[in-house]
């Protein structure tokens, strides 16, 4: 029990992708222009995380470490295209949003990275926890970043969001500011790097009052 | 702790075709799952678009597939014609742009009898979010601003953004996807002008039943 206490706690804080692994950075500048997309994005991975971290922690004891990585690569790209074209032909609604975010998830170092660091000598349930840690992780904090550059840049908060949850979550979008011109840098992928930058620093802050 | 098969090159390399096997297995039988009810999905969301772009009042055919395609230059448009009594009303067909990034945006133009535009509507792009994705109408009605436009309103010189002298707006920070896209639907209505006896189908009998 105190384990998966611990694998949660790595994946959500300890050890974030981002935060401390900075991991899957591409990704993260490139969709979190709102914290619709980050939510999104981070939900697509999560799936991704977990399919990919179970069938690798069920094949470890097969797999050699001489071709573990050509291995890995093939699994999680060939999960992907599947994820791809279930959601595609069977959840087409949702895959009109997240269809944009669905093969960025291969080039997502920190699938490939879980795979290495974790499933490939850990049993298939905490495998399968890790990846669900990992991906909340992640999909917290791109909606942290996402928010932040949202705010910042267009004053709104979950704009969108309905398209993504459905017609029921209007209640999340929120205008900040009427009549706001805009702060485009903040939506440009510099904006990314300063609001990365600062959360870091942030987080940095913490630990050290923490410690 | 290992056995020692698994160190020679042979289990690799079985290994490693293995997986490679299985994963192109399970991807061809899942695209013949899928294959049929994606296709579906597609044709439905085509539908949807070229309701967008002609009205219901237009036309009384199945409007999918009452379709001719024209070459234009090289490559082929494939145009829906909207029928009511069996005359040609309006016709849709797509138009692409080059976007901002490196892929093209692509969209569907309705263009009634006498040429004026009846719709615009952005079907797949993939512009900047927050920025360049004001031309969906579900984050913008920029897109909007062309309805009832035509080759001679504005005359040709007004058409382009207002920043290189015309009459649409660009939208904040991005200029570069509506200077691309006034000028792809521009493109469009020269393709209707250009075609237009063949595309209304007035004397031409036979093609598609």
């Amino acid at each position: 029990m105190n384990d998966y206490r611990n694998i949660v706690a790595d994946g959500l804080w300890r050890n974030n992708v981002v935060f401390t692994q900075m991991l899957a950075l591409c990704p993260l500048m490139a969709v979190t222009t709102t914290a619709t997309n980050g939510l999104g994005m981070g939900l697509a991975t999560t799936g991704v995380l977990v399919a990919s971290n179970i069938v690798i922690a069920s094949l470890r004891h097969w797999i050699v470490e001489e071709v573990r990585i050509p291995i890995y690569v093939l699994l999680i790209a060939a999960l992907v295209s599947l994820a791809d074209m279930a959601i595609n032909a069977w959840l087409h609604e949702l895959y009109k949003v997240l269809g944009l975010f669905i093969p960025l998830i291969v080039v997502n170092c920190c699938v490939l990275g879980r795979a290495e660091a974790f499933a490939s000598r850990q049993p298939v349930l905490a495998s399968a926890v890790d990846g669900l840690a990992m991906g909340l992780g992640y999909t917290l904090t791109l909606m942290l970043m996402g928010g932040c550059r949202e705010m910042l840049g267009s004053a709104t908060l979950f704009a969108q969001a309905s398209l993504l949850l459905g017609q029921s979550f209007v209640f999340l979008e929120t205008t900040l500011i009427r009549n706001y011109h805009g702060f485009l840098l903040m939506l440009l992928p510099p904006g990314g790097f300063l609001v990365l930058g600062f959360l870091l620093a942030g987080r940095r802050l913490l630990e050290r009052r923490q410690s | 702790m290992k056995p020692e098969f698994r160190q020679s090159w042979g289990y690799h390399t079985a290994l490693l075709g293995g997986v490679a096997l299985l994963t192109s297995a399970a991807i061809g039988v899942a695209d013949h799952l899928t294959r049929a009810d994606i296709v579906q999905r597609q044709l439905e969301d085509l539908q949807v678009t070229l309701q967008q772009v002609v009205p219901t009042a237009y036309y009384d055919n199945d409007l999918v597939r009452d379709a001719v395609t024209v070459n234009e230059g090289n490559r082929p448009v494939t145009v829906y014609r909207a029928r009511r009594n069996g005359q040609v009303q309006a016709v849709c067909y797509q138009v692409s742009a080059p976007g901002y990034g490196s892929s093209a945006m692509v969209m569907v133009i309705g263009v009634d009898r006498n040429g004026a535009l009846l719709g615009v509507r952005v079907i797949s792009h993939a512009e900047t979010p927050g920025l360049g994705d004001k031309i969906e109408l579900s984050r913008s009605d920029w897109i909007l601003r062309f309805n009832g436009r035509s080759l001679n309103d504005p005359p040709p010189s007004g058409w382009a953004v207002k920043k290189d002298g015309g009459v649409f707006d660009q939208f904040t920070g991005a200029t570069i996807t509506p200077r691309a896209l006034v000028k792809a639907v521009k493109g469009g209505l020269e393709f209707f002008a250009a075609h237009r006896a063949l595309l209304l189908d007035d004397v031409v009998v036979g093609g598609n039943p």
